[in-house]
């Protein structure tokens, strides 16, 4: 058992999902060639201007709000000076007196415990552009030049790495419950730095921190994390000190690397932008958007538990993914029965977006059709099996369940006349399997049912066959 | 031609819209005096013959129905023009090239101007002599051994010389009004956000805005109308419909309310100039204004807020010539902090320098409270002075600058005196307020004298009656430097 105490703060820098830049109208779209997507504004030319984009401060101002942050009247837009190459106005355009959302929380789910994390501050501010180093020149492509990130600072709240990744993964699950991000940690649109300190068990006075960057997964922010555990409490049981210092995950290594300590910190001279006012964020404004959230993962998967009472499995099962619980909660508008819905979305649904390799978002399947489908099963219109294969054709065609099982005549037979004749049918067709049933050889029992159900082309009802053949055996 | 060049602008312009006068005719004018005047004057950085020769022919084909149509004008050197280059008078951006058009380039051309070239400067607008030109000075066309101000120097000598029919420049503590008083022609620096600034070089962001430099108050708001509005490409343009600047200039100015704030006529002020002011104040009584002495008590501390403040801006503005994607680049640089560093130790002049350190220690960790905060706060105690004279006064009168023109090179080893002579235009800057210079009279070598009449903000329509009753009342604004006839000699001679 260590002798100290892991304290943990991260920054995470989230891409929002805006058509445009923040402050220019040059598109965000990815992966175009190098300055495709550029103008004067957001290659810093002599003279121009930036616009704030509206788009990109509502969808900040979402974030803010769930992760219930307090919102400003005012927020506006400071310079941060700097020089690099990636930096075309050598100032980030952020925030820094007036940022758009401070003191927040996020509840996570630490296994069977809640934990309530602090957020110390949500702002908005432009991304850099991207250096390409060669051989003897470096490149600079200022295509994300501009694009609109927040950045989430949280308090030092987090005790160990396996914790910092499980809340990176419900804050990443936030972010796109809320749609203010695609939240793809491996295209850069989540980015996260962590601030990493041990201290005395006991000891209320934080640490030396080092701050570790370039971690681009979740397991990467997992492993880099630990790795600066382990080292640091190496130095310390050495009864050496930590240096304060920025430190690189490498991923290839599994190590983290010294990049520059705080003395070579750099003085940002902040002060408020003069080129853009202040933005009033009315209460009215704040009211409507936080009226319009979504409810939260967490929210949704107790609820799931209490209101419907499912499985803890299969609520955080249905909650991991917004398309999912937007099927859930579509079907259980039409009061279906929710332990069938959630074996249908989680098993067969599930099945076939990843056998066909397709986001369930694109799949031509509604909630009112699982409804349907939970419906003609709980009546007993449909059989398991011809359910699979209405549910097929749903996923291929989007037609509804009521419509197929109607057209195709697959209602379920439920007259004991008309089994009972398919029964004597297969009695007759099959003499040695029968001899076996009657010898004992339980089996054949399974053999003689499934081709009665063939006969009636699935639509026979299971029990009734099992019950008809049995009393003729 | 010698007749119509001296006509109000809406005159020559009509002329040009019912197919009188040609454009190409006119262009050709501009450029003859241009070839006469300049190499004394050296108003010009680029003069843009060819380009000039084209557009006045495409106009005479087409026609145009613009409120400005067929009228030769430059612009100062800090404003964008695409194709035509953008140097600020700077090495910095000698050969710099923008790619777009500033939006008051754009509305010009609109309204059927011909643009001549750009214009001469102090670098990066800092400074008050356009001595800073990182080129060469330019000359006022009164005495070619004085300065004509600055940092819009060349704007108001190219007017003064009859070079242009008029000129824009830029004004961030007096850097259109004191130009335009040395040069004895009209300067407008419009409230802050009436004109868009998109495509300005930014100096200082808080306090930059464009204005018209003209022969007359009614030239200056014929330009103005064209120039105003709200700009989506700005987001610190102001949201108004501005109003008919032509129509305000009737001439009426009786039981209009003036204030002539004691500290403008205090000491440090040639008593030339305060004299002027004085028989200004006159012709207003005379015109039946009301005028009293009033006291802007924090007038005092204006020049030092203001160096703080646009010395600060202008340190994070001036950050993004760093010699990587455009501009200039020593190209025997040791790795990329060597390039920074000997790129903008070389292509900065002295002047840009000094503001651009200033402006650093002013915003760095520990002394930002000490010098930008504090600065900021004053900032705001100069403008309630103005919203306090305001509350019972129209107007506000005062000298545009403590001097007529001074000599070349006589402040040039004291920036301090210097700075001082900002102390009558810098306040209107930090208060945003408008502010209009036009001759009032000369000193006793026969150099121009500006009169500053200052309105509320947005209150064009009043600062140009009040400038344009005074104008009309009196004969400053027809006095002429011997330097501009000297073209039209030559035009008798041939």
């Amino acid at each position: 058992m260590s002798r100290y105490e892991t304290v943990i703060g991260l920054e995470v820098h989230v891409e929002l999902k805006t058509q445009t830049k923040l402050f220019c109208r040059c598109a965000t779209s990815f992966g175009a060639q190098p300055n495709a997507h550029t103008c004067p504004v957001c290659l810093g030319h002599p003279g121009a201007l930036p616009v704030t984009n509206e788009q990109a401060v509502l969808l900040a101002l979402r974030a803010a709000l769930a992760l219930q942050c307090t919102i400003p009247p005012v927020t506006s837009f400071d310079r941060k000076n700097y020089f690099y190459p990636d930096s075309p106005k050598a100032y980030q355009i952020s925030q820094f007196a007036h940022p758009i959302g401070r003191n927040g929380v996020v509840e996570v789910a630490f296994g069977r415990t809640t934990e309530r994390i602090r957020i110390h501050q949500v702002h908005l501010e432009e991304d850099a552009g991207k250096l390409i180093h060669e051989p003897y020149r470096s490149l600079v492509d200022l295509n994300r030049a501009g694009t609109p990130l927040i950045e989430i600072v949280t308090e030092p709240d987090l005790r160990s790495a396996e914790h910092a990744k499980m809340f990176l993964e419900q804050l990443r699950d936030i972010i796109l419950y809320c749609g203010v991000s695609d939240g793809k940690m491996e295209e850069g649109s989540l980015r996260c730095d962590a601030n990493v300190s041990l201290r005395p068990i006991g000891a209320t006075t934080l640490g030396t921190k080092t701050e570790i960057k370039n971690m681009n997964s979740f397991r990467a922010v997992q492993g880099g994390i630990a790795y600066e555990v382990a080292r640091q409490t190496a130095l310390l049981d050495r009864g050496e000190r930590v240096v304060q210092q920025t430190r690189r995950w490498d991923e290839a290594q599994s190590i983290t690397i010294a990049m520059r300590s705080k003395e070579q910190a750099q003085d940002y001279r902040y002060f408020a932008d003069p080129d853009l006012g202040g933005i009033a964020l009315s209460d009215q404004l704040i009211t409507q958007v936080r009226d319009a959230l979504p409810e939260l993962p967490l929210a949704k998967r107790q609820r799931y538990e209490q209101q419907y009472g499912l499985s803890e499995y299969d609520a955080a099962s249905l909650t991991a993914h917004v398309a999912l619980t937007k099927l859930f909660d579509e079907a259980m508008a039409h009061a279906a029965d929710a332990k069938t819905v959630a074996n249908v979305l989680l098993g067969d649904v599930c099945a076939y977006a990843n056998a066909h390799d397709a986001p369930l978002s694109t799949l031509p399947i509604t909630g009112a059709h699982i409804a349907q489908l939970a419906a003609l099963l709980a009546q007993g219109t449909i059989s398991q099996p011809i359910a699979k294969k209405v549910l097929k054709q749903t996923l291929q065609t989007g037609e509804a369940p009521n419509d197929i099982v109607a057209t195709q005549g697959l209602t379920q037979i439920q007259d004991s006349d008309a089994i009972d004749a398919l029964v004597t049918q297969v009695i007759t067709a099959h003499p040695q399997s029968v001899a076996d049933v009657r010898s004992g050889k339980t089996q054949a029992l399974g053999f003689l049912v499934g081709q009665v159900m063939r006969a009636s082309q699935g639509k026979a009802n299971p029990a009734l066959v099992n019950e008809l053949l049995k009393k003729r055996l | 031609m010698g007749h119509i060049w001296d006509a109000p602008l809406a005159h020559i312009a009509r002329s040009v819209r019912q197919k009188e006068l040609s454009v190409t005719e006119l262009v050709a004018h501009a450029l003859a005096r241009i070839d006469t005047v300049d190499r004394r004057v050296r108003a010009f950085l680029t003069v843009d013959g060819d380009g000039a020769l084209a557009r006045a022919r495409l106009l005479d084909a087409q026609g145009t129905d613009g409120v400005l149509a067929g009228l030769p004008m430059a612009i100062k050197d800090n404003i964008s023009t695409r194709g035509i280059k953008t140097t600020c008078a700077s090495k910095m951006l000698e050969h710099f090239v923008p790619a777009y058009d500033a939006t008051v380039v754009a509305r010009l051309a609109d309204a059927g101007t011909v643009l001549l070239g750009k214009l001469n400067m102090d670098e990066f607008a800092m400074g008050g002599s356009n001595e800073n030109s990182a080129f060469f000075p330019t000359h006022n066309p009164w005495d070619v051994t004085c300065v004509p101000g600055g940092s819009s120097g060349g704007s108001a000598a190219a007017v003064a010389a009859g070079e242009v029919l008029f000129a824009l420049g830029s004004d961030t503590g007096g850097s259109i009004r004191q130009p335009a008083a040395y040069c004895g022609v009209v300067g407008l620096k419009p409230t802050y956000g009436l004109i868009s600034r998109y495509g300005l070089v930014s100096f200082a962001s808080s306090l930059d805005v464009i204005g018209p430099l003209t022969r007359t108050v009614e030239d200056a708001a014929l330009v103005l109308g064209v120039l105003a509005g709200h700009d989506a490409r700005d987001a610190t343009s102001a949201s108004i419909t501005p109003p008919s600047y032509v129509e305000a200039l009737t001439g009426d100015i009786r039981g209009v309310r003036i204030a002539l704030p004691r500290e403008y006529v205090a000491e440090g002020i040639d008593p030339d100039v305060r004299d002027a002011v004085f028989a200004a104040r006159a012709v207003f009584e005379r015109l039946g204004a009301h005028i009293d002495e009033v006291s802007m008590p924090h007038n005092e501390y204006a020049v030092a807020t203001y160096y703080i403040v646009a010395s600060s801006e202008a340190s994070s503005n001036l950050a993004r010539y760093d010699g990587v994607r455009y501009g200039m680049r020593v190209d025997d640089a040791q790795g990329l902090q060597d390039m920074y560093t000997r790129t903008r130790s070389v292509a900065f002049g002295e002047e840009v320098q000094r503001r651009i350190m200033l402006g650093t220690y002013a915003l760095s960790s520990g002394f930002e409270r000490a010098f930008y905060g504090q600065a900021q706060k004053v900032r705001t105690l100069i403008a309630q002075d103005f919203r306090a004279v305001f509350d019972q006064y129209d107007i506000i009168i005062g000298p545009t600058a403590p001097t007529a023109a001074f000599a070349m090179g006589a402040h040039t080893s004291d920036p301090l005196t210097m700075y001082l002579n900002d102390t009558y235009s810098i306040p209107m800057s930090l208060a945003g307020v408008p502010a209009l210079s036009l001759p009032c009279g000369a000193d006793a070598r026969g150099m121009p004298v500006g009169l500053q009449v200052i309105g509320k903000p947005f209150a064009e329509v009043d600062v140009l009656r009040v400038a344009h009753a005074f104008e009309q009342a009196t004969t400053h604004h027809l006095r002429r430097p011997a330097l501009r006839d000297a073209y039209a000699a030559k035009e008798a001679d041939a």
